[in-house]
């Protein structure tokens, strides 16, 4: 029997010649991310280590490891600064001289270096400090969110302990038409199959359209794997992988791609020529419909930010239905990474928002996971490009979130109101 | 050694996430003391009132989904919370609380749901792998840990474990 990309990647990861689902596995670690909120938690589980008499001088390997600051960058409050110097002193102190710092250069959202940076390479394991890490699983790696003692503990010793997941295999096939986008992929299949769909399993997005795809367009994908629960979300590296990164690194990588003879757990199959753009609508990312079928619904605010939805390609989409025309709701577009922002600036992208009466801000992951940079107030109602609206994740315990592409979010922008894009394209 | 008794705080509601648990504005804190202060805020502001040292919550299916934050199993930890009764959980969330020590992820059939009621007294046997409600005499089965969790489960937390 063959593996599946993801169980040849355990296999190899653990020195073994093969593992099937369920295999209990220690795996050798490749790369490491921590942020300004799991850096300071990791911190936390070293000084308790500390009271017990556990003393690191040092990290199993610095250069392995990378950090950036994102969710409460610029700091919102004197804690948040403190969090900001207690990490900038702890990756002094051991040594981690990829600290992508707010300020200083390039920085971002975590999951958007991954990328944008090359920092993960085809057939390598990579777990990061938050739980949208599966984002970078397009890249052909294994890519799994954790928390802070696991995350420590991988410091510490450079390997972890994993259970090997079954895999669920998503086939897209047909044209793509101009109005869908990666994002109504998989809003359409985290409603078909919840967000406890794929608990403890392996995503694998493959198919005809899958293979046309971007690499932004695939990280979409990826990265909303984490909202139907998987443990990660991959697509098998090819030449649109290749050509990515060959502007981005010069590491060398062996890519790693699934046998013919693989076995997956279930096969779910999209005729992407039929779908019309989708909706979430409050409060979880399986509440889907058709936008048409909520048309008219007034919004009080439009945001374009975060990992899913304010790459290059996300503010280009926005940018093609707001070019011209003047926003009817307060709207707030991120960049997800300062690079991401350079480059819609000399696209004339920046101008198209600014022009259409938006606000351009910097990256950060802000408002998308409700901690601050324009939160919402009791009963607001927010359209949104993000990845999660369960109750107060923007704000308010009672406002409300809709999730949908940036093509979406931007058609509802000019008109207050939820709209087909089919109508302003 | 291996039985853990307790009060149960039922919260009827499938898929309770991290959001819910502790809000976003609290990511910043690293203090445990003031997280178990705003433990499952976005469902109950009085909840840490509530809870006395090892009680259990009883949940819905796919509890902790969305995020990776540590300080979700960290505030009920913290607050008194030892053990949550759930059909299923949030990968994440499952790992967070075994590996971090903090408290056990116990599956349950979702049949039993409705034959334990808010503030029944329950023993739980990890040994029997089996769950008495004290308060009605009623005994259920629970799914037992995976070899694995067991282990980091008797050990105290993943730094204890040896492989």
């Amino acid at each position: 029997m063959g593996m599946t990309i993801t169980e040849k990647i355990l296999a190899r990861a653990s020195n073994k010649k093969s593992v099937t689902p369920d295999d209990v596995v220690i795996a050798n670690i490749d790369k490491v991310m921590i942020h300004d909120v799991s850096g300071p938690g990791v911190i936390k589980v070293f000084s308790e280590w500390e009271k017990k008499g556990i003393n690191l001088d040092q990290i199993w390997d610095p250069d392995r490891v990378w950090i950036s600051e994102d969710h409460f960058v610029p700091a919102s409050d004197r804690i948040s600064a403190n969090n900001i110097t207690l990490l900038t002193n702890w990756s002094k102190k051991f040594n981690i001289r990829k600290h992508f710092k707010y300020g200083l250069g390039q920085y971002g959202i975590c999951h958007t270096l991954s990328h944008e940076e090359g920092l993960v390479l085809p057939g390598e394991i990579y777990v990061g400090g938050d739980s949208h890490t599966n984002t970078t699983g397009a890249m052909g790696a294994l890519a799994v969110g954790l928390g802070h003692t696991d995350i420590a503990y991988v410091l510490m010793n450079g390997k972890i302990w994993f259970k090997v997941p079954e895999t669920i295999r998503f086939t897209i096939n047909g044209d793509k038409p101009e109005y869908i986008m990666a994002k109504d992929i998989i809003l359409k299949i985290i409603g078909d199959i919840g967000t406890d769909g794929a608990n403890y399993k392996a995503m694998q997005f493959t198919g005809e359209t899958v293979d046309k795809l971007s690499m932004e367009e695939r990280l979409t994908l990826t990265n909303m794997s984490t909202e139907a629960g998987a443990k990660n979300g991959i697509i098998e590296p090819d030449d649109i992988t290749f050509e990515y990164l060959k502007t981005r690194t010069d590491m060398e990588f062996i890519p790693v791609k699934g046998d013919f003879d693989a076995s997956f757990s279930n096969t779910f199959t999209y005729d992407i020529e039929t779908l019309d753009p989708v909706i979430a609508k409050p409060y979880s990312p399986e509440n889907i419909c058709a936008v048409g079928d909520i048309e008219g619904e007034i919004i009080d605010k439009a945001y374009i930010g975060s990992c899913t939805g304010a790459k290059l390609e996300d503010l280009r989409m926005a940018a093609k239905i707001l070019k011209g025309k003047q926003v009817k709701i307060r709207t707030e577009v991120l960049p997800a990474a300062q690079s991401i922002y350079l480059k819609a600036i000399n696209e004339g992208l920046v101008s198209i928002f600014l022009e259409a009466g938006a606000v351009v801000g910097p990256p950060t992951c802000g408002a998308c996971c409700g901690a601050h940079m324009g939160v919402l107030a009791k009963d607001e109602i927010c359209i949104s490009t993000t990845n999660r609206n369960f109750p107060g994740r923007m704000g308010h315990v009672e406002s409300q979130t809709y999730l949908a592409s940036p093509l979406v979010v931007a058609a509802a922008a000019i008109n207050g109101k939820i709209t087909d894009p089919r109508n302003e394209m | 050694m291996n039985i853990l008794r307790g009060r149960i705080h039922k919260y009827n509601k499938d898929n309770i996430d991290t959001d819910v648990i502790i809000p976003g504005p609290y990511l910043k804190i690293h203090d445990h003391k003031e997280l178990g202060k705003h433990a499952m805020e976005g469902i109950d502001p009085n909840f840490s009132e509530k809870i006395c040292e090892g009680d259990f919550l009883l949940t819905g299916k796919n509890f902790g989904c969305g995020s990776s934050r540590e300080h979700a199993p960290i505030a009920l930890h913290e607050v008194g919370i030892r053990a949550i009764l759930s059909p299923s959980f949030a990968r994440i969330f499952y790992r967070n609380a075994v590996d971090g020590g903090y408290l056990l992820p116990i599956e349950i059939d979702p049949a039993s749901i409705d034959k334990i009621s808010d503030k029944d007294e329950i023993e739980i046997d990890l040994d029997t792998n089996t769950i008495t409600n004290t308060t009605t005499r009623e005994e259920f089965n629970i799914k037992p840990f995976p070899e694995i969790i067991s282990k980091i489960v008797k050990a105290g937390g993943l730094l204890y474990y040896k492989e």
